[in-house]
């Protein structure tokens, strides 16, 4: 007698997992980006100091006091503060805008994709004439005409990011809408409502996890930008603003510029490691067994 | 390639323009306050014959629809309003200042393009060499490092280590009265920088690309065969190889530029750089809105444009779709 083998397929997220947890880059971007986050949130209960208060003299070289670690502004003003305080609302705008960004271009994508003909022809329009728009400009506009607020500032991301995604999930809606499974789903009786939402776009999900990374590093690059403009939320602090208020003094001093930019690019760094870390581990091409 | 489709093409980028228009048109209907007020800007808001004059000008008293007609009139016709900060129309103002931007995103894509396709090419040979390592590592980095801080960078290191090439506009106030050339030399020296911080972003991108690209393409049964007949390694990467790969890289290269305008907007703001991203900038601190709008405009019809280019290139590059329409 033969004994019945015992195979048990792994789940395909587990099994990314397992991929993703091999991946030193990854990891790492997952170790730093939790240190940033970590300390943009409760760095405040270890460390007090005030970013807006003038506390020293102006322009004291990283490391000169222990008071200072990283020295002070054009004002006086102590820049790890100021990182400290700075991280929160530049992380917040990036996902919310992020998110913003994800609803909108995968509802426009996914109807798109899915019902094809004039919806298609109407929405893919749309998409291409805010394609055409420059981004970083139009958000300009939007922010300066509806006052800069963290929430203007994160919708107005938001409303200029989203075509590529609603392409990458037109792409992939259209091509997974012909397999059998969604035949099966549609045999059985389902709306077409719910076969986009659940069976079609959680097969989707992969290629749209790793934009929605690739997404929160392009908006926090936006939002340092536009703060780096000045066009930010003019009542809280952020790592743009900084480099944005101390770009003047830089052959004075480097470092009030230069500590604000390795921390966004730290945080878009991580946030990509990680982005190609799920996009490895989504693809089957590279899994062994 | 077939006038139709060419014909086809222009009409379809006209509408986008007038769809860029009209968008203009309801962003300063849609922003809070009075739209004369807005019109206006900060500079002359408190002035009442301005304001009476601008509502007449644009029939702000008059239906909406009748309103939207006069603004396409004026559109149409080259007006694009009138800038009450400069106190210049604003096609003239956008018109000094679009040479240089145009000067510094071609160079920028130029260099991007034949720096990154040539990185990516030369890692393609050893997919899992050296180089082809660093070219992932200089692209990842590429992607996240913000582009006005790598310019701010630049501008430290160019000014106090190395003072080489200059940090700051885009002409030497000394050669004002100097021949063609001498000015042509000294304008390219001030752009080494700013094309350069703008560049980096996007070689990265096309690195990357061209090496995914080369990769997939070397694989194929014409490269052995081109091997087999004797061409030289040289000829086969870039002649055979390189031309079949190219697709890819030209359609990134159309939708990048739309980026590639947002990018220079903050590059020309750090080096100073005279063009139409820095009017943006100077005009959104002034609450000038017909010359924000005026940019919005014309930067747009600049992605129009360069669609349009990378279409037609796209059908020049590949013969299979030279006989459609």
């Amino acid at each position: 007698m033969t004994e019945a083998v015992d195979f048990k397929p792994e789940s395909p997220a587990r099994e990314a997992w397992r991929m993703f947890r091999r991946n030193i880059p990854a990891l790492a971007g997952v170790v730093v980006l939790t240190i940033i986050v970590a300390a943009t949130l409760w760095g405040t209960f270890f460390y007090d100091g005030n970013p807006y208060r003038i506390v020293w003299a102006p322009h004291e070289a990283p490391g000169m006091t222990p008071d200072f670690p990283l020295g002070t502004d054009y004002l006086g003003r102590d820049i790890f503060a100021g990182l400290i305080a700075g991280g929160g609302p530049t992380l917040a705008v990036g996902a919310a805008a992020a998110a913003i960004t994800m609803v909108i271009g995968v509802s426009l994508g996914a109807l798109a994709g899915f019902y094809g003909g004039w919806i298609d022809n109407l929405l893919m329009r749309i998409t291409e004439f805010f394609q055409v728009l420059p981004t970083l400009l139009f958000a300009m506009v939007l922010v300066t005409l509806f006052s800069p607020t963290l929430t203007t500032i994160a919708l107005a991301i938001g409303i200029v990011s989203w075509p590529q995604t609603a392409r990458l999930t037109r792409a992939e809606v259209m091509k997974i809408k012909e397999l059998e499974y969604v035949t099966a789903a549609r045999a059985i009786g389902a709306r077409n409502r719910r076969i986009i939402w659940t069976v079609i776009l959680p097969n989707a999900a992969p290629p749209l996890i790793v934009s929605a990374t690739l997404t929160i590093g392009v908006a926090i690059l936006f939002e340092a930008g536009l703060s780096f403009l000045g066009l930010g939320d003019p009542n809280t602090m952020s790592w743009g603003l900084m480099i944005g208020t101390n770009r003047a003094y830089i052959l004075e001093a480097w470092w009030p510029v230069t500590f604000p930019g390795l921390a966004i690019f730290l945080t878009v760094f991580s946030v990509s490691l990680i982005g190609d870390g799920l996009n490895d581990a989504f693809n089957p091409k590279l899994r062994e067994r | 390639m077939s006038a139709s489709f060419l014909f086809r093409r222009l009409v379809y980028g006209l509408i986008l323009m007038l769809g860029v228009v009209v968008l203009n048109f309801l962003l300063i209907r849609l922003a809070p306050g009075d739209p004369a007020m807005v019109i206006a800007g900060e500079m002359g808001g408190g002035d009442q014959a301005l304001l009476d004059a601008i509502r007449t000008q644009y029939g702000l008293d008059r239906p909406l629809l009748t309103q939207l007609g006069i603004y396409l009139g004026n559109v149409l016709r080259g007006d694009l309003g009138q800038s009450y900060f400069f106190n210049q129309p604003v096609a003239t103002l956008i018109g000094n200042r679009i040479g240089p931007t145009i000067l510094l995103v071609l160079s920028a894509q130029v260099l991007s393009i034949l720096l990154g396709v040539f990185l990516g090419v030369i890692a393609a040979r050893k997919p899992n060499g050296a180089l082809s390592g660093f070219v992932s590592v200089v692209a990842t980095v590429g992607y996240a490092v913000p582009v006005f801080w790598t310019g701010i960078m630049l501008i430290i290191l160019f000014a106090s280590v190395f003072p080489i090439f200059p940090v700051e506009g885009m002409q030497s106030v000394r050669l004002r009265g100097a021949g063609f050339w001498v000015k042509a030399v000294d304008i390219a020296h001030h752009l080494v920088l700013p094309a350069f911080t703008l560049a980096l972003i996007y070689l990265a991108q096309y690195a990357r690309l061209s090496r995914a690209s080369m990769l997939e393409v070397l694989g194929s049964d014409y490269i052995r065969t081109a091997r087999a007949k004797g061409a030289s390694e040289r000829a086969v990467l870039f002649k055979h190889a390189l031309r079949n790969a190219s697709l890819p890289i030209l359609t990134v290269a159309g939708l990048q530029f739309g980026n590639l305008i947002s990018g220079a907007l903050l590059v020309e703001t750090v080096f100073n750089w005279p063009g139409m991203g820095r009017l943006a900038f100077e005009s959104i601190l002034r609450r000038d809105y017909p010359t924000i709008l005026g940019v919005l405009f014309f930067a747009s019809a600049m992605v129009v444009v360069a669609n349009l280019l990378t279409d037609l290139s796209y059908r020049l590059a590949d013969p299979r779709l030279r006989g459609k329409t």
